[in-house]
């Protein structure tokens, strides 16, 4: 076969990869009116385009502007946050079983949470979230600049996997430890724990939003680097790639990512470790297209746990986390045992 | 003189392997480095590569140092194959391929007509284009070995740098990928630098031979000049015979007993 006749089937791989990018932008777009029209109160399609485009004040307006649009727009970005940190945590450490949680970044949230509870009285959600984020950051600082003390060249995903969870042991044991002391930081830990992305207003999404969006910029950019150095550090640096910047960019990315969405919606890190084996067989090793995928399904399956943890016991509500590992355990093993594990 | 090492010491921690050493690559031929397992040979590729870099001395890539010049513009004159890659699960043959492009690709200008053209070019060169499409774990070791001297070509340098690529084949694989090493340089004038541990091979596809041994040259020439009977003993310890190969006429290696054990 003459090199004329390939190139066309690359281009036609290509195009493939573009539709199904198009199906995935359809799925979360049924995911999102799912989750606005569907609810413990119920709100027809015609009503909700009303309340979007013309409001004027009626119950269902003010049931979808202030309730469900915030939670839908949350439920997209921690969804987009988490299935685009877990594909990357997996790339960078050859490890199917990571999840974005493995930077201690869970942990930190939840520790910086409870201790501005004790520490500085905090009471009001907003503020929770302040603390998640920077508890998230710093951990997953600390964890990186571990995983670097140990080796000459940037850390490796051994020496980062060993820091994490060494780091997240010690953060668990402390919030642990205050949550026993103090019944206001136990209760709100209990509910941030479960996992949830409702009763959150406009302001925590803008609160998240632009980390979140420079968290997936980072994660394009550090796509191309990802799938050089899948093919081991020799081949990468043969390549021209740079790799301690490598797996700087892609922590900073996952970390933007998984702390903003965890320190909103709590533990949801579980998201990040099924999301990308969803993905892969659609879009193959490629990172450029594995790590949009994994966020539309991410975001996707976020909503859609969702609206079925509102529906299924009614009249109260079963949080996202809750729905998410009821459904997503089984599926995950089912899925593991399928097919023979696979090596990245 | 496209590459060159003067004087370059290398080594892991403070175990120094190769201690100063001087080497010359000319441009358009192919040398093969032969020599006893540990002797420095991948060690001296690597630092030939930048992999390594040298604890003293200096590798020189067209007269300039190689670790002064940015390692995308060194990717993009000079491409090397490390010893027995591994790639993720399910990467076809295409995708593989398509990564040697890396060095030519920018964060926003991710794929090109020129890629698209320099893949279809290595898949053809390598006869792989039927098989572009399948994962490259379903693949002969041949068939994978091909795959991966695809994507260095497709990388588009005249340099390529193999480290044992014939490792693990069995021989008419290592013959296949000799040949096609062997059509690059003839057909495509491409400089080649390799590692082999068969010697009558290394004879038959190489223009010069280099021997080391214990991270020094012994001696560096022709395959005729390197391959004697004296050279096999220094360097490997080995009681040979030389003929002539009746094939390519190039010298042919029999061996009869290893210097340590005394004849019978």
């Amino acid at each position: 076969m003459s090199a004329t006749a390939v190139a066309p089937r690359l281009h036609d791989l290509r195009g493939r990869r573009f539709t199904v990018l198009l199906v995935l932008f359809a799925s979360v777009a049924v995911a999102v009116v799912l989750s606005i029209t569907i609810g413990s109160k119920s709100v027809p399609p015609a009503d909700a385009w009303h309340a979007l485009t013309a409001p004027t004040g009626t119950e269902n307006d003010i049931v979808i502007r202030s309730l469900r649009v915030p939670r839908t727009v949350l439920g997209v970005l921690a969804g987009l946050a988490l299935g685009v940190a877990g594909a990357l945590m997996q790339g960078h450490t050859r490890n199917p079983l990571a999840d974005p949680g493995l930077l201690g970044v869970t942990q930190g949230a939840a520790f910086a949470m409870v201790s501005s509870i004790i520490l500085f009285g905090a009471s009001s959600l907003l503020v929770y979230i302040w603390f998640g984020l920077v508890g998230a950051l710093v951990a997953s600082v600390a964890v990186f600049a571990l995983g670097m003390a140990g080796g000459r060249g940037g850390p490796t995903p051994v020496t980062l996997a060993l820091a994490g969870t060494a780091v997240s042991a010690l953060l668990y044991a402390l919030t642990s430890a205050i949550v026993l002391l103090d019944e206001q930081a136990m209760d709100v830990f209990r509910f941030w724990q479960a996992g949830s992305i409702a009763a959150r207003g406009g302001d925590v999404v803008w609160q998240v939003l632009p980390f979140i969006l420079a968290g997936l910029v980072l994660a394009m950019v550090n796509a191309p680097g990802l799938n050089a150095l899948s093919l081991g550090e020799d081949v990468a640096r043969s390549l021209g790639q740079n790799i301690p910047m490598t797996r700087a960019v892609g922590v900073a990315a996952v970390t933007l990512l998984s702390g903003a969405a965890v320190a909103a919606c709590g533990s949801l890190a579980f998201v990040g470790l099924i999301v990308p084996h969803l993905a892969r067989p659609l879009s193959g090793t490629d990172h450029r297209w594995l790590l949009p995928y994994s966020g539309l399904i991410g975001a996707a399956l976020l909503l859609v746990a969702d609206v079925i943890g509102r529906v299924v016991a009614p009249p109260g509500e079963l949080e996202v986390g809750v729905v998410l590992a009821l459904l997503g355990a089984p599926f995950f093993v089912a899925l593991v045992r399928r097919r023979k594990p696979v090596r990245l | 003189m496209r590459l060159q090492a003067a004087g370059v010491k290398l080594g892991y921690g403070d175990r120094l392997i190769v201690d100063g050493l001087d080497l010359g690559i000319e441009a358009g031929t192919v040398t093969t480095i032969i020599g006893p397992n540990g002797c420095g040979k991948s060690t001296l590729l690597r630092a030939l590569g930048r992999l390594l870099k040298p604890q003293g001395g200096e590798v020189l890539l067209d007269g300039k140092r190689i670790d002064r010049i940015p390692t995308r513009e060194v990717a993009k004159i000079l491409g090397m194959l490390p010893q027995a890659p591994t790639a993720p699960e399910g990467l076809t043959v295409a995708d593989l391929v398509a990564r040697g492009r890396h060095p030519h690709q920018t964060w926003y200008r991710q794929w090109s007509s020129d890629d698209e053209g320099a893949v279809a070019a290595a898949l053809d060169m390598t006869g792989l284009a039927d098989l572009a499409e399948r994962p490259l774990d379903e693949l002969s070791g041949g068939q994978r070995q091909r795959a991966w001297i695809s994507m260095a070509l497709a990388q588009g340098t005249d340099l390529l740098l193999l480290d044992e690529p014939t490792t693990f084949l069995d021989l008419a694989h290592q013959v296949e990928v000799l040949e096609l090493v062997r059509h690059l340089h003839e057909e495509a004038g491409r400089t080649v630098v390799m590692v082999l541990h068969d010697l009558n091979l290394a004879a038959r596809y190489a223009d010069r031979l280099v021997a080391m041994r214990a991270g020094r040259v012994i001696a560096s020439g022709t395959p005729h000049e390197v391959l004697t009977e004296d050279l096999l003993r220094e360097v490997f310890e080995l009681d040979a015979k030389i003929i002539a190969d009746p094939v390519a006429g190039t010298p042919l290696v029999v061996p009869i007993r290893p210097l340590s054990h005394p004849a019978p």
